[in-house]
């Protein structure tokens, strides 16, 4: 408000100045006044706020940069457990072999059944179910009581080596559902097989 | 049955001295005698037939009684149906014993007449109100019973037209009729194998495999309702009826299976047939008084074909005849006449079909061409239905186990386990 008191003090100069004169004149029209201080605070506020927000941007920029780092570790270590998991359960799923018209195991078999001890162990509220299969040669119906004791075979190992007999389910699928297509012994010996599978727990599975 | 063809024939051929003809009429009821031997069939002229679906009715019956192997069909392609009376010497020069006269009456009914060429007499005449709309598989079924009667009222044995084979295909279970027509999936069945007819020709068995295991399953093919039977968890398979329909018998275990049985009308639990103390022991197969089952052990290690009464007592070893270079026999099919026991058998590494007969225990192998496994028998005791992979997938074949004669069921996609039905009155 004080810029205005000397503009004011001019005009009425002038008022006085133009009453003296005997012949009046319209008054020029005023020159238009610019305020060069109120320019200048102007654009200092204006750069004031552009610093502000440059500085909330870059504020926001870097913590989703730190949230995005975040979230991408929590994803690789939950894709690690996943992974971990997975892999777990993939050796868990292990299959074993039999040789033809047979179901006692043999000693690769043995071991791949002791490979998923520890994973039981670790996890007594795991049910699994094992399912006997055959190669297609042999009686179709004869093949379903034969893949039924290779898949018990598996579960008295087991349960021989403390697995709790209830933990455990056996299914018999006979030449039904072969996991090799062909009529070859390389086919066969892929087929006559105990398969694992975790049907109960296996969200929650803890690594041994 | 009183009034055959046969009978006639056989005084006809008593009086010309032929000893096999002497020596069957000496016994009442060995009538089907003649139309084992070869060169005895007796032959049948089918007449050119007038009707809406004269073609198709005279080709039904005209295959039915081809596919029978009892009857020599003489079926001209072409001609008019005669009118007059026969003239019956001219049918006799042609090698026909019998005429047949096929009219398809305005109300859709079928009317035969017989005619007997040595008698110069009509032996049967009978009219069939048919109500099912033409073509469609109650109507075809309908034909195929008239195709029955006339094998009876010719040779004095039923014939098997009029029946239907369900089997595996694709997971599932599927029938066709015993002329190959007719394929269609059985309603309702999801996982369906192993099929089994209850003798009522109305109530099936399967087994059916689930997440948790196979079952047992009785199904209502009528009322299309269906129920567990099985009624452990582990294996349960191989379902068959007993001859008196009022047993399932089923193989069922889940360290080593056993045969149980279990009566459909309630009453007592499961009972256990078999004591295999581990073994696998599977596909039962009743004899056709219901006092026996024949059915695959591997109790002495490799399967072979057992007896056993069908409480579990006197279990025997039947397929004790060496032949065959490996001991692999299994899938006893127990012959509704009660002689023979039809099953599986490897030979140079592959499964053949062979019948076992019952009185001296001689085998009689019935295939050598392709692997053949799952003997089943029509019930006339004679032909078989049997999966071969001959025609370069399994299908099902049908064997008349009298002459050899085969026939491919069905083709297209893979087809195993046939099960032959009884005779069926229902559509």
């Amino acid at each position: 408000m004080n810029a205005r008191l000397p503009m004011l003090a001019a005009l009425a100069a002038t008022v006085l100045v133009v009453s003296a004169c005997p012949a009046p004149t319209p008054p020029p029209p005023p020159e238009p006044v610019v305020n060069q201080d109120s320019i200048d605070a102007a654009a200092r506020a204006r750069a004031e706020q552009e610093r502000l927000a440059a500085e909330a941007e870059a504020r926001r920029r870097a913590e989703a940069e730190a949230e995005a780092r975040r979230r991408a570790e929590a994803e690789a270590a939950a894709r690690r457990a996943a992974e971990a998991l997975a892999a777990a359960r993939a050796a868990f799923a292990q299959a074993i072999y039999y040789d033809y018209d047979k179901s006692d195991l043999k000693p690769e078999a043995r071991a791949t059944l002791d490979a998923k001890l520890p994973l039981l162990r670790a996890n007594a509220n795991v049910r699994i179910r094992i399912a006997g299969h055959t190669d297609e040669r042999g009686s179709d119906a004869y093949n379903i009581a034969l893949g039924q004791r290779r898949a018990a075979a598996a579960k008295r190992y087991l349960v021989d080596q403390g697995i709790a007999a209830d933990r455990i389910d056996v299914v018999s699928f006979g030449e039904d559902r072969p996991a090799a297509m062909g009529s070859d012994e390389s086919a066969w010996s892929r087929n006559r097989r105990a398969e694992f599978e975790i049907i109960v727990g296996g969200e929650t599975l803890r690594l041994p | 049955m009183s009034r055959s063809l046969v009978r006639p024939l056989l005084v006809a051929l008593a009086l010309l001295g032929l000893p096999l003809a002497s020596s069957l009429l000496a016994q009442e009821g060995v009538r089907i005698g003649l139309t084992y031997t070869a060169g005895t069939r007796p032959g049948l002229y089918v007449l050119p037939m007038r009707g809406a679906h004269a073609d198709s009715i005279r080709a039904i019956l005209v295959r039915d009684l081809d596919f029978g192997d009892r009857i020599s069909v003489i079926a001209p392609d072409s001609g008019t149906p005669p009118t007059g009376p026969l003239n019956y010497a001219l049918y006799g020069r042609l090698g026909a014993a019998a005429v047949l006269q096929v009219v398809q009456q305005v109300n859709g009914a079928v009317s035969i007449t017989l005619h007997e060429v040595g008698a110069s007499r009509v032996l049967q005449e009978k009219t069939y109100p048919i109500t099912a709309d033409p073509d469609t598989p109650a109507w075809r079924m309908a034909i195929h019973r008239i195709s029955d009667d006339i094998e009876e009222w010719v040779t004095g044995v039923r014939g098997i037209a009029a029946t239907r084979i369900m089997f595996n295909r694709g997971g599932t279970l599927w029938m066709v009729d015993s002329d190959g027509a007719n394929v269609q999936r059985v309603p309702g069945v999801g996982s369906g194998l192993h099929p089994a007819w209850h003798p009522n020709g109305r109530i099936i068995a399967h087994t059916e495999f689930a997440d948790d295991g196979s079952h047992v399953v009785v199904r209502d093919l009528a009322e299309g309702t269906a129920r567990r039977v099985s009624f452990a968890l582990g294996a349960n398979f191989t379902p068959t009826f007993s001859p008196d329909g009022k047993t399932l018998v089923f193989s069922s275990g889940v360290d080593g299976t056993d045969l149980w049985a279990v009566r459909l009308e309630g009453g007592e639990g499961p009972v256990r047939v078999t004591v295999g103390r581990g073994s696998e022991n599977a596909s039962p197969s009743y004899s056709p008084d219901g006092r026996r089952i024949a059915f695959v052990s591997g109790r002495l290690g490799r399967p072979e074909i057992y007896i056993t009464d069908s409480d579990g007592a006197n279990p025997q070893w039947l397929t004790t005849t060496g032949f065959g270079d490996q001991s692999y026999r299994s899938d006893p099919s127990w012959a509704p006449d009660g002689r023979h026991v039809a099953f599986q058998t490897q030979i140079e590494g592959r499964f053949q079909i062979a019948i076992i007969n019952l009185r001296d225990r001689s085998v009689k192998q019935l295939t050598i061409e392709g692997a053949n496994e799952q003997p089943s028998w029509a019930p006339d005791a004679r032909h078989l239905v049997f999966t071969s992979n001959r025609s370069g997938s399994r299908q099902l074949w049908v064997l008349d186990s009298e002459s050899g004669r085969m026939r491919q069921l069905t083709h297209g996609v893979l087809a195993r386990m046939g099960a032959w039905s009884p005779r069926l009155v229902v559509p």
